[in-house]
């Protein structure tokens, strides 16, 4: 839950926040004044999810009838729908999301069909507690139904007819095959209404983001920037560029790019610093890749705004093919 | 016509303490000055932007380890560590002795340098004093270290003598083989332990190397320093130490003093003196007190990353579990980044399992640095250093309980901290 460093990160867009992470109490964060306050950054919107694909894994074994269990860093907890919402009113986010009950690909048709119960009597549940004034932000209704296109169907419908602002596609990056996903999406997003925002909520590569964007007018508000770039960094690659091969490179990470990190560093100095294993590698790469893929994401949007995202489609593909053709030919 | 290093201009004074400003190749600093440790080209997460904000104004970067990665060649061909870690202020770097002899086990000197096994693939290896020159001259900073012969403070007698007047030995091979005297400053180091009889002949060593390179601008109350010859003062390893553990002992803290105390008396008044290692705030008004212009210490980073913030009262430990529900900032007084956006819940949270807890500690601390520097500087320049003292002692020892090495330190540097001190039975008068 690292926010940027002194609004160095965050150029645009918003921030995704994992609540089940042992932190301050909500008494103590709505003391505070909510997150925008607690972080310290107020120009930025913020969304507030009860996971995420990293530190905060759905543990569906322990999740009950009383509330979802999720695994974290600090042991396994159980939220309840009137816990989550005290969070969620003492945190005063723009918008967050209902609670779920996430279930992994393999698990029994019984389980899935519970899942989907559950997570729709959860958001009824949420909706019916949360204390309008006080959370304030936008209500997003959860969307589960694992690998199965009826329960998936099933779970949009029910949530389709509620009353939320958005929808939020969860379920997804637990064991199902990269190929299932495009179909299950589309199956959802057929019964939402249009005109109202889905996030859909996993950590993606590129390529993986592409295969998914075949319908164009999923709005993807949201999607998880720091973790992939997380991951990124473990790898020493920033968004796409290896870094462990630029020992005496002086130009930045990506020429032209008017990020904190291409405007100041050469990749030889952030080479270093991952050699060194120092914490500012991670903070340089974060800004960049952060930075990156909110221009990303700007790009996106642009493209479905004048029409052309087929184009827009097509020519990262290929992009992408010949970077990994350059890359393997370098090798 | 030769092009100047370093300028050092007293611009105030009070007893022994002085304000001065020192320009270096990058950098107009003004003294007394902290120096904050970026040991391998970078300071705990902080951007370079960060620390300029802070009000860094030289950076200590450790040769040892630059040397190792990314190689002092490397550095060399890619322009110097300014260019490197784009950070256009002053940097200083050490000889890499101290690094060797504590970090490595196996280091043995002798005449020729410090042999030690190589941590790469445990080869033996020898750091001479050229050697190190080279490397530093490679690396660029504005000021460089002379190698000296450091000796463990547990060791007692004729080994002490010896280091001492190797050290001067090897500040001739310095000074022969520095190349790059007009941009860099090589600072010499006073050996002796803590005896008094070899800290003077150090001293007078020292000073006697000092006479052919500086001239006198008669109009000012300053001095122009050619680079190679200017002295800096260590008192080396007992601090480094006690700041790493943080286990000051009373009598150790005396001796301290004493050696600081003789040695800023005997320096020339137109020299930076530089207290090797020393970093904790008492220690910083003590030393300035007594003549001392510029400190490093790792102990402001150091501490953050164990959940502690410097505060005008002492210390602030965030780890506590008092912090978790405290939404007021780390400092109320603090004008940081930090203090005017983060609340002690938040970092008490972060400090536990998040990097960025200690990267905000690092931010606050080396601000709180920075900032008594500075009003360190202001107070002397201004004529109201004692009362600086006394408040600092007052908020530090509300009690009065002034330690009786700092009372004492305090009267060889004739500054009256009476108004501060409850009436101390043991204290004589
Ligand atoms: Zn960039
Ligand atoms: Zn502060």
């Amino acid at each position: 839950m690292s926010p940027c460093f002194n609004g160095l990160v965050m150029v645009s867009g918003g921030m995704h926040i994992p609540l089940v992470l042992e932190g301050p109490s909500p008494k103590t964060i709505s003391t505070i004044g909510g997150l925008h306050q607690m972080l310290g950054l107020h120009e930025y919107g913020y969304a507030a999810v009860p996971r995420d694909s990293i530190q905060c894994l759905p543990e569906c074994s322990s999740t009950n009838k009383m509330g979802a269990s999720f695994e974290t860093p600090c042991g396994r907890s159980l939220i309840k729908p009137v816990e989550y919402i005290e969070m969620i009113s003492s945190m005063r986010p723009n918008l967050w999301t209902t609670l779920a009950d996430e279930v992994p690909a393999w698990v029994s048709d019984k389980r899935n069909k519970t899942s989907v119960d559950r997570t729709v009597k959860w958001l009824d549940e949420c909706i019916a507690k949360s204390p309008v004034n006080v959370a304030g932000g936008a209500v997003f209704g959860s969307i589960v139904g694992g690998s199965t296109i009826e329960e998936r169907q099933r779970c949009a419908q029910e949530v389709a007819v509620r009353n939320v602002s958005g929808y939020w596609i969860g379920g997804f990056g637990l064991g199902e095959s990269m190929d299932e996903r495009p179909p299950l999406l589309n199956t959802v997003t057929d019964k939402l209404p249009e005109g109202k925002a889905t996030p859909y909520f996993w950590a993606l590569d590129y390529q993986n983001l592409m295969n998914l964007l075949e319908k164009p007018d999923i709005y993807i508000i949201l999607l998880k920037g720091r973790f992939i770039v997380v991951e990124e960094i473990l790898q020493g690659v920033a968004a796409g560029v290896d870094l462990f091969d630029s020992v005496k490179d002086t130009t930045p990470i990506v020429e032209g790019c008017s990020c904190y990190t291409c405007k100041n560093h050469t990749k030889a100095y952030i080479n270093h610093l991952l050699n060194v294993h120092e914490m500012l590698a991670q903070i340089l790469l974060e800004i960049h890749n952060t930075h990156h893929y909110l221009g990303f994401f700007h790009s996106i949007r642009e493209a479905i705004k004048e029409g052309k995202f087929e184009q827009f489609q097509k020519k990262f593909v290929q992009s992408r093919r010949d970077h990994l053709a350059a890359s393997v030919t370098s090798v | 016509n030769f092009v100047m290093a370093l300028s050092f201009e007293v611009l105030g004074r009070f007893n022994r303490a002085r304000a001065a400003q020192l320009t270096l190749p990058h950098f107009v600093c003004q003294t007394p000055l902290f120096m904050p440790v970026g040991t391998q080209g970078t300071i705990k997460g902080l951007t370079t932007n960060q620390l300029e904000e802070i009000g860094c104004q030289i950076i200590l970067g450790n040769t040892y380890h630059l040397a190792l990665r990314p190689t002092s060649e490397l550095i060399d061909e890619l322009g110097g560590l300014h260019k490197f870690m784009n950070w256009p202020r002053a940097l200083l770097t050490d000889s890499g002795g101290f690094q060797m002899v504590s970090l490595l086990h196996l280091a043995d000197i002798t005449e020729k340098g410090v042999t030690f096994q190589s941590p790469v693939d445990g080869k033996p290896m020898l750091l001479t004093p050229e050697e190190s020159i080279q490397i530093q001259n490679r690396i660029g900073a504005d000021i460089i270290m002379a190698l000296d012969d450091v000796v463990k403070t547990t060791i007692t007698g004729p080994r002490i003598e010896e280091a001492m007047y190797r050290t001067l030995r090897w500040i001739d091979r310095c000074i022969a083989a520095h190349k790059r005297p007009h941009e860099q400053n090589l600072f010499g180091i006073v050996q002796g332990g803590l005896d008094p009889v070899l800290r003077d002949i150090c001293v007078r060593g020292l000073v006697d190397r000092n006479l052919p390179g500086y001239v006198y601008f008669p109009s000012m109350n300053s001095v122009h320093v050619q680079g190679q010859n200017v002295i800096g003062l260590n008192s080396i390893q007992p601090f480094r130490i006690y700041a790493i553990g943080g286990l000051a002992g009373g009598e150790d803290k005396d001796s301290f003093w004493r050696v600081v105390a003789q040695c800023t008396a005997a320096l020339p008044e137109d020299k930076p003196r530089y207290v090797m290692g020393v970093g904790y705030p008492l220690d910083i008004v003590v030393c300035s007190a007594l003549g001392a212009d510029m400190y490093d210490c790792v102990y402001p980073t150091r501490t953050a990353r164990f959940g502690t913030a410097l505060v005008p009262e002492g210390v602030l430990k965030l780890k506590h579990k008092a912090m978790a529900d405290d939404t007021r900032p780390i400092d109320p007084t603090c004008a940081c980044m930090v203090c005017k956006n983060y609340t002690r819940a938040y970092i008490h949270c972060l400090v536990t399992k998040d990097a960025m807890g200690s990267q905000l500690l690092s931010y606050h601390n080396l601000y709180y640095m920075m900032q008594f520097s500075r009003n360190l500087h202001s107070s002397i320049i201004e004529g109201r250093f004692p009362e600086f003292v006394c408040d600092f002692l007052q908020k530090m020892f509300p009690k009065g309980d002034v330690p009786e090495w700092v009372c004492n330190a305090m009267e060889v540097a004739g500054i009256d901290i009476s108004s501060c001190c409850a009436p101390c039975p043991s204290s004589q008068d």
